[in-house]
């Protein structure tokens, strides 16, 4: 699969957009039940001890990632929006600093997932609306477009760094 | 990495993304992209006054976006390709970011795959 293409289309968005060798099920059960989701969304040092999704309309999330390390917590949280199973899911996010003092904008993002499936292809278009230009660049500049992306390397850089702790 | 330089590089990142994300400039950088113009080439394609044009070209300058060079009276504006360099080689970084955690979909989706061929082939028993 090639590797995943990040589109900044326009002042306050960011898209990143890759392919699957899955069926849209699949990959869609991957994003919605939380010992999946674990599963691809933590690593070492980070493990996962909150993953709560009430997948409906108006229902609340929560991830917070821990790490094993020095104990750094952050997470994000937010609201379903929209979902359409298989297809697309659009959800509110905000960023819980934890105990990090990590800034990720002042307002949250609403994130747009759709799953487009062709010949058992998952393409996985990932739309990240910031409130502002600024939330944007900001979040861009850190390399952390979105919590389900966790930059976990570059985190763990910033939040140990070389011979910093 | 160290962190000092890491936290140097997001300051100047924000800085050249805030620098970019104006129209005009954006506009200034992309004609700059195809040959270098002095202030009043820029004033006649933009249709914009001089002042206007040179603030816009302080901001190109100030994060490095842009060098200036002084020949007789003009000082013709160009792009900084190193900069360019520079962005397109942390963008790559984002890819990465993205890349790491997408590998391990992509390897748990294999296996999902994997153990729903297996339950195929119980059933059919």
């Amino acid at each position: 699969m090639n590797p995943a293409e990040v589109t900044t289309p326009s002042d306050t968005t960011v898209i990143v957009r890759r392919d699957f060798d899955a069926p849209a099920r699949l990959v869609w059960r991957a994003y919605t039940e939380p010992e999946l989701f674990t599963r691809w969304c933590s690593g070492p040092p980070w493990s996962m001890p909150v993953c709560k999704m009430d997948l409906r309309p108006g229902g609340k999330y929560r991830w917070r990632w821990r790490s094993k390390e020095n104990g750094a917590e952050f997470g994000f949280f937010g609201e379903f929006k929209e979902l359409e199973k298989y297809r697309k899911i659009v959800h509110t996010q905000a960023f819980d600093q934890g105990n990090t003092g990590f800034d990720m904008g002042k307002e949250g993002t609403l994130i747009t997932v759709t799953f487009d499936e062709k010949d058992n292809v998952t393409t996985v278009v990932t739309l990240i609306e910031y409130a502002s230009k600024e939330d944007r660049d900001e979040a861009l500049s850190t390399g952390m477009t979105d919590g389900m992306e966790m930059n976990y390397k570059q985190l763990t850089e910033v939040l140990i760094g070389e011979g910093n702790l | 990495m160290n962190i000092d330089s890491t936290l140097y590089q997001m300051e100047h990142l924000t800085q050249t993304f805030a620098a970019l994300a104006d129209p005009t400039r954006l506009g200034i950088v992309v004609h700059l992209a195809q040959r270098e113009a002095t202030v009043s080439e820029l004033v006649n394609q933009f249709d914009l006054t001089q002042p206007t044009i040179t603030s816009h070209l302080k901001v190109l300058e100030a994060v490095g976006l842009i060098t200036r060079t002084r020949i007789g009276q003009s000082r013709p504006a160009k792009l900084a390709l190193e900069r360019f360099n520079e962005i397109s080689e942390w963008i790559g970084q984002v890819q990465d970011i993205w890349e790491g955690n997408y590998k391990q979909l992509d390897a748990l989706l294999a296996e999902m795959k994997q153990s729903q061929k297996k339950v195929k082939r119980k059933r059919k028993k």
